[in-house]
């Protein structure tokens, strides 16, 4: 039977998502009937490669590290009120992560739920480092072919539907493209062709709306004065109310904080786009031009107008290798003549590894003048510094190398400012941080199957 | 007659990042502001506001339906995420520097200076 109304909330936009959002959602999925899940997104770029580090160092791990603390809370409450549950959770290592979540709902007395996982993003047995090298796209990154730590295709929503078709509760991921979160779900419930592409398209960017979590319900937007959210400390995550015609609401739970209005939607709608008139997703392409917003309540905001073209032949990989280790070490400097003692403090520091390390490229900030808004090499920097007022001032050092020796000496350096430096420093702390990089490939989809696994609750 | 008045005065803005590659949604706080935007807040200006960091190119998509712009500005994250030596490798202040540019705005079109405070600005259903 194809249904009338599909609601998806979503819970988490990253792996470090607050875990009590599901506990509103839920409640407010519950009032309603017909199709209702609940998804996680909790893959970033580098997540994945990261999970594939602990896998590597013990085979059962490799979910996302906070599979636990997200899910636990929801998963007795989804059950009870026949709520699904979609993530990405899985990481590297989806069958081990749905092991994990069927020993926790044995725990908590949840019989009989079926648990799916989707796999086949894993691409390091069908592709070597020089093919990889080869599909790079937007860079010369893996040129010199590095070692592979993941590499991971984007899968599209199909899995995820015939997952649901087959009657799971549960939907664990590795790499699925995250809009594919909420499409999944919505084919399984409204039968959407595979060439119906404006229906897919407005599916698309109903994921797209809600992979972001709180992003779309007035987190990343507060600016006090300007754009003023309620209740911060309590956000209301975002529902999508969804009919047939892939037409939808955006709106929230209510008593929660947070807001949904023309401005939090719009912001969401062109975050990390590129042409808003060919967003490219394994299931279609999103045109986003004509989309049109209409509050219809407090809280409310209708999205109407996606367009859809064919799918690509080609479907996006992330490629993580080790990326050596960035070396960071921060000194404060405060009261009379701080901007000079500080200048100086670069300069010492500077000078210092020009003789020690030369070949290491060194960054320098000035936390609370120049430092986010700055260029590595330190134009807008050197054009501050004469100019700026005395303050309270954090000077901060950078470099990445694959020589240990070389990022350790940067932290001495910066340290033995203590006594070799400017009057008054204080406060070092320095950190050594192993780095993992990526890069991007485009890879032709009949190489990637995806496969289903359907585990069985006793 | 022309006013300058900074970017943020008249428009909101969310960066996200793939990998060296940012983009900018600018949203106009009213509609009006759109067409005369669109005549000043050219690639060539959101180019000079990120000389430092060098964009190997900038690219501007209109969206008048929403009454923004989309800004997509290549290898000006320092190698993005997993590569950058700053401390902010997303980029995600860098919708704040924009918005920190001046603009030259014909004085017509803004509110008097007096109720030209953000507060007045920010373009609420609520």
């Amino acid at each position: 039977m194809v249904a009338q109304q599909v609601w998806i909330g979503a819970a988490a936009g990253f792996a470090g998502d607050r875990p009590d959002s599901s506990g509103p959602l839920i409640e407010a999925l519950a009032r309603h009937d017909g199709p209702r899940f609940l998804i996680f997104e909790t893959l970033a770029e580098r997540t994945l490669a990261l999970a594939q580090l602990d896998r590597l160092a013990d085979p059962a791990r490799g979910e996302v590290p906070s599979l636990k603390r997200l899910l636990w809370p929801a998963l007795a409450p989804c059950a009870a009120a026949g709520i699904k549950i979609i993530g990405n959770f899985g990481g590297a290592n989806p069958f081990g992560a749905a092991a994990k979540i069927k020993a926790w709902a044995a725990e908590l007395g949840c019989a009989g739920l079926k648990i799916a996982v989707v796999a086949g993003d894993d691409l390091r047995g069908t592709f070597t480092a020089a093919d990889f090298a080869r599909l790079e796209t937007d860079g010369t990154l893996l040129s010199r072919e590095p070692e592979i730590i993941s590499a991971n295709a984007y899968l599209g929503a199909d899995a995820i539907a015939e997952a649901l078709d087959q009657g799971a509760d549960i939907v664990v991921t590795g790499r699925v493209a995250d809009p594919a979160l909420v499409l999944g779900p919505l084919k399984h419930s409204f039968g959407w062709a595979d060439d119906d592409w404006d229906r897919l398209a407005a599916g698309i960017l109903a994921g797209h709306l809600l992979e972001c979590g709180s992003q779309v319900t007035g987190g990343y937007f507060a600016d006090p004065g300007v754009k003023d959210v309620p209740g911060m400390d309590v956000l209301g995550y975002p529902i999508a109310e969804v009919d047939p015609d892939g037409t939808f609401t955006i709106t929230k739970p209510a008593g929660t904080g947070g807001l949904v209005d023309r401005r939090t939607v719009t912001e969401q709608i062109l975050y990390e786009i590129h042409d808003p008139a060919a967003y490219l997703t394994p299931d279609a392409i999103l045109d986003l031009t004509q989309v049109e917003l209409t509050e219809t309540g407090p809280d409310r905001i209708r999205v109407t107008g996606a367009r859809g073209w064919p799918r690509p032949e080609t479907l996006k990989a992330t490629v993580c290798f080790d990326g050596g280790l960035l070396a960071e070490a921060e000194i404060s400097y405060a009261g009379p003549n701080a901007k000079s003692r500080a200048a100086l403090a670069i300069e010492t520091v500077v000078k210092r590894l020009a003789h020690l390390h030369p070949s290491l490229q060194v960054r320098a900030d000035l936390i609370g003048v120049v430092s986010v808004f700055g260029d590595t090499a330190g134009a807008r920097l050197n054009a501050t510094i004469p100019n700026f007022a005395d303050g309270d001032l954090r000077v901060r050092f950078a470099a990445e190398t694959a020589d240990r020796a070389a990022a350790e000496c940067l932290l001495d350096e910066v340290e033995a400012l203590y006594c070799a430096g400017p009057a008054g420093g204080g406060g070092v702390r320095k950190r050594l941080t192993p780095r993992l990089r990526s890069a991007s490939c485009l890879i032709d989809r009949k190489r990637v199957t995806p496969q289903i696994s359907l585990l069985e609750m006793a | 007659m022309t006013r300058a008045v900074s970017l943020y005065e008249l428009a909101h803005a969310r960066s996200g990042d793939k990998g060296n590659r940012l983009n900018i949604a600018v949203i106009c706080r009213e509609p009006r502001f759109f067409e005369p935007l669109r005549e000043r807040l050219t690639e060539d200006f959101v180019a000079g506001v990120f000389r430092d960091r060098k964009p190997s190119a900038v690219k501007r998509y209109e969206l008048p339906k929403l009454h923004a712009f989309n800004f997509v500005l290549d290898d000006v994250l320092d190698g993005g995420v997993n590569g950058s030596l700053g401390l902010d490798g997303h980029g995600k202040t860098l919708s704040f520097l924009l918005l920190s540019a001046e603009i030259e705005m014909p004085e017509g079109l803004l509110a008097p200076a007096d109720e030209a405070s953000p507060e007045r600005m920010s373009g609420g259903s609520r």
